[in-house]
């Protein structure tokens, strides 16, 4: 369980979030949607700890997350995984090297353990035959798989994915998508997921929260998302002519 | 000005995190040997190939600009050597290594910086800084007196070929030169001046590198600054040093 309360964030006095406050359960994956530009990023970031915030409070379980030094907070971070958008595959390893690369830092496991468990998460992403592969030589879809395999590697209890298939072809990011879904509920871990994808959010969107201009506007799950009377988020949801035109026939 | 001194100060904030605490000393044990080879051995062949002209040209420099019948010829040889040794082993390599290494570490660290892969680091709970500029700074501190000696030696040897091969000196009185009123510590200051080449090299690109904000473009531009930023103080470092060391 993270609970984030009023939250606030600005860069160089520009303000980015202002007094957001959100839950996120285990076994549950949240999704954060909103506009490019509306600070997802930001937020994810900041609960995470990548960014200091000016204002608010980020409790893991019952711990102030955001008042801890940094090698206070190195106890958590062990228990967090996180896809970043462009994947952020350490470009001079190979595959099993990077998803090798958290077990080498933080576990005293044997050789032979360590292969036995990144060769697990490798499978679980359907990632096979490519243990001496160079990022570069990956698909996006791939580089997301090995990331997601990387980021579960030492069994995290919350995952956080930062538009997880942005610059994937629509098939491979439900693909992603349900991986994310699945292990969520596999492993009880409390997931957080930004998109601007309104087909993430049809396909696993269990609870969404919706942020405009850095604040949270709306909270609900995908079948509130379409009959809400919240103006931003109707104006996000039916972006597309598509959905305008779903919405018009329904109506 | 007051941007310049936010700058120094949140460079020596950004030393102060490279040395701090290593998370695991058999890693980085690891990555010091894979800086050793991509930050120094592949510098051996340009430091070689530069060395050997310069110390032939400045050969023939000091031949032809003494061409006066009391000079005896084996100071041409003295001449080749304490330029190579004082000036162009320690300084003029460093400005060439700050072309190739700093521009390389700017490069690499700042594409980490914006593919997100430093953040990735940080997120597992690393000292990004530290676990990616402190094997760099202790490969290269290593690595480039060796450089340095290599340098002074290829530098040297390059003197008597082209003062042989134009006959202006011949190869007894050029090596009886370079053995000449030799002040051994003329080498030890040229050792201390790479140290301290090698530091601001290594530790002013990455901390270009790691301070870059944006995407392709910025990590172009933080090369070029790594670059310049470490030319103009080995320059100033060099002057400084001079001072202090043969004063
Ligand atoms: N490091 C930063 N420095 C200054 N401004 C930033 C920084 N990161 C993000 N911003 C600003 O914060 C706002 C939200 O960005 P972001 O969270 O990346 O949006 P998104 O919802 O697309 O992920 C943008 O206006 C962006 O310019
Ligand atoms: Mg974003």
């Amino acid at each position: 369980m993270i609970r984030v309360k009023n939250l606030d964030k600005a860069f160089y006095g520009k303000s980015v979030l202002t007094d957001i406050s959100v839950e996120f359960e285990p076994g549950i994956t949240t999704l954060i949607i909103g506009q490019s530009g509306s600070g997802k990023t930001v937020l994810l970031k900041s609960i995470v700890g990548l960014y200091d915030i000016d204002k608010g409070e980020i409790w893991y379980e019952d711990t102030l997350f955001n008042k801890l030094a940094f090698a206070d907070k190195k106890k958590i971070r062990s228990e967090i995984g996180m896809l970043f958008q462009g994947s952020a595959l350490f470009d001079s390893l190979t595959v099993e090297q990077n998803v090798r690369f958290p077990l080498d830092m933080f576990t005293e496991k044997s050789p032979e353990e360590k292969s036995d468990r990144l060769n697990f998460c490798l499978k679980r992403v359907n990632i096979i035959n490519a243990n001496s592969l160079f990022p570069s030589e990956l698909s996006g879809g791939m580089k997301k798989r090995v990331a997601i395999a990387r980021a579960i590697s030492l069994n995290p209890k919350y995952l956080f994915c930062d538009e997880p298939n942005s610059g994937l072809d629509p098939v491979t990011a439900i693909v992603i998508d349900e991986l994310i879904r699945e292990l969520t509920e596999e492993y009880s871990m409390t997931t957080i997921v930004n998109t601007h994808d309104m087909n993430s959010v049809m396909e696993i969107g269990e609870k969404i929260v919706f942020i405009s201009e850095g604040r949270k506007c709306w909270e609900g799950d995908k079948n509130e998302v379409l009959n809400s009377d919240c103006k931003p988020l109707n104006d996000f949801v039916f972006a597309n002519s598509l959905a305008k035109k779903i919405k018009a026939d329904a109506g | 000005m007051i941007r310049f001194l936010t700058q120094v100060g949140l460079y020596f904030q950004f030393l102060k995190k490279v040395f701090s605490k290593p998370e695991k000393a058999s890693v980085y044990y690891r990555q010091t040997m894979t800086e050793f080879v991509s930050l120094g051995l592949t510098s051996v062949g340009i430091i070689s190939i530069v060395s050997f002209f310069m110390g032939a040209v400045i050969t023939l420099q000091t031949a032809y600009n003494t061409e006066n019948p009391i000079y005896p010829t084996y100071l041409i040889g003295l001449g080749c050597r304490d330029s190579i040794i004082l000036e162009f082993s320690s300084t003029v390599a460093a400005l060439i290594l700050a072309g190739k290494v700093g521009s390389n570490i700017a490069g690499e660290i700042g594409t980490m910086r914006v593919t997100e892969q430093i953040d990735a680091l940080e997120i597992m709970g690393i000292n990004s800084a530290s676990y990616l500029v402190l094997p760099k700074i202790i490969a290269t501190l290593l690595f480039n007196p060796i450089l340095t000696l290599i340098s002074i030696s290829i530098g040297i040897f390059g003197g008597w070929a082209a003062g042989t091969l134009s006959g202006v000196v011949t190869s007894e009185n050029f090596i009886y030169g370079i053995q000449y009123a030799f002040i051994p510590y003329y080498i030890t200051y040229s050792l201390i001046k790479t140290l301290f080449f090698a530091f601001i090299i290594t530790s002013v690109s990455s901390f270009q590198g790691y301070y870059v904000n944006g995407g392709s473009l910025e990590v172009g531009r933080s090369s070029t600054k790594a670059v310049v930023y470490s030319s103009v103080l080995i320059l100033m470092f060099n002057v400084i040093l001079t001072q202090l060391l043969l004063s």
